[in-house]
């Protein structure tokens, strides 16, 4: 048998990172600043490790003007969605086969 | 990584989607509460109706306009307190769940709640102003364009709340085929439904 923990995606580790994807996955569209009070992070720590999910194309950014201030949210990939499914399903299976 | 650490994950993750998609500070209590002052509404426009049925208005005062205005008034009255009641529980349980009251939940609850009712409200505004013998039609209305707004209104909170909404509908279509007892299916629907519901929903989620 395949060793499950090989299906665990590494981008994951990261509770933040795994926080953000929950988020994005049942949400059409988050600005940076829910996203800090749903996570209670720090502007540093939240925008670092969005930077990796956008690298990875997990997530896309969006900036807009509201009024004079930036407003920049988020939104899921396709792509984000699989992969974000498959660690789930990896995780879930990991739990079943203990 | 062992078992109980991958449970915790799997918690955490459903938790954030919870909390970041649907409002969920809203208290059993505030339908409780809500329930109480409908059925007290209620029993204060059976008194009105009776008197003006017996035809006790004095001479000088226009009764048809008279029972109209006591009613809204009543309605009214209703309205505003059931609401305070509803913010003030809420406030306490998002104080108590240490969530924030207004955020993107908030709004995309109360947005999606709005929309039915907007419209029914300018429903039975058309039905008064075009059609004077309608009257008896607000209170199956009002039922079936509330129950449409939870409905709606239920992808934002707990699911729970789309069963009410069923229950209001079919008491309001039933109330408009039984012309003369919109009061008491009003009063059902608005108040010992709103009661039993929230009794069930502070069981369910607050009581622990």
């Amino acid at each position: 048998m395949k060793n499950p923990i090989q299906a665990l995606n590494k981008i994951f580790d990261s509770r933040i990172r795994l926080g953000v994807m929950s988020v994005l996955v049942v949400n059409d569209s988050v600005s940076f600043n829910d996203l800090k009070q749903l996570l209670e992070l720090t502007d540093g720590n939240l925008a670092s490790h969005l930077n990796t999910l956008e690298q990875a194309a997990y997530i896309k950014m969006h900036k807009a003007f509201v009024g004079r201030k930036t407003n920049t949210t988020y939104t899921i990939t396709e792509l984000g969605k699989q992969s974000f499914k498959g660690h789930l399903d990896a995780l879930e299976k990991m739990i079943k086969g203990i | 990584m062992n078992q109980q650490e991958q449970l915790d994950t799997l918690n955490d993750i459903r938790n954030i989607m919870n909390r970041s998609s649907k409002f969920i500070s809203l208290s059993g209590l505030s339908g409780i509460f809500a329930g109480i002052t409908a059925l007290v509404g209620a029993y204060f426009a059976h008194q009105a109706i009776e008197k003006y049925l017996a035809g006790s208005y004095g001479y000088g005062i226009d009764a048809d306009f008279n029972i109209e205005l006591t009613l809204l008034k009543i309605g009214v009255t209703v309205l505003l307190i059931a609401l305070l009641g509803g913010i003030f529980f809420t406030y306490r349980q998002s104080k108590k769940k240490n969530l924030p009251i207004w955020d993107s939940t908030t709004k995309k609850l109360l947005i999606n709640l709005a929309i039915p009712l907007a419209s029914g409200g300018f429903f039975i505004l058309a039905l008064l102003l075009n059609h004077s013998h309608a009257v008896a039609l607000i209170a199956p209305s009002t039922l079936v364009f509330y129950g449409l707004a939870l409905i709606n209104a239920s992808k934002y909170t707990y699911s729970d709340i789309r069963f009410l909404g069923i229950c209001e509908i079919i008491l309001g279509v039933i109330a408009m085929f039984n012309i003369g007892l919109g009061l008491y299916f009003w009063a059902l629907g608005f108040g010992i439904l709103h009661i039993l519901y929230g009794t069930i929903m502070y069981f369910k989620y607050e009581k622990n």
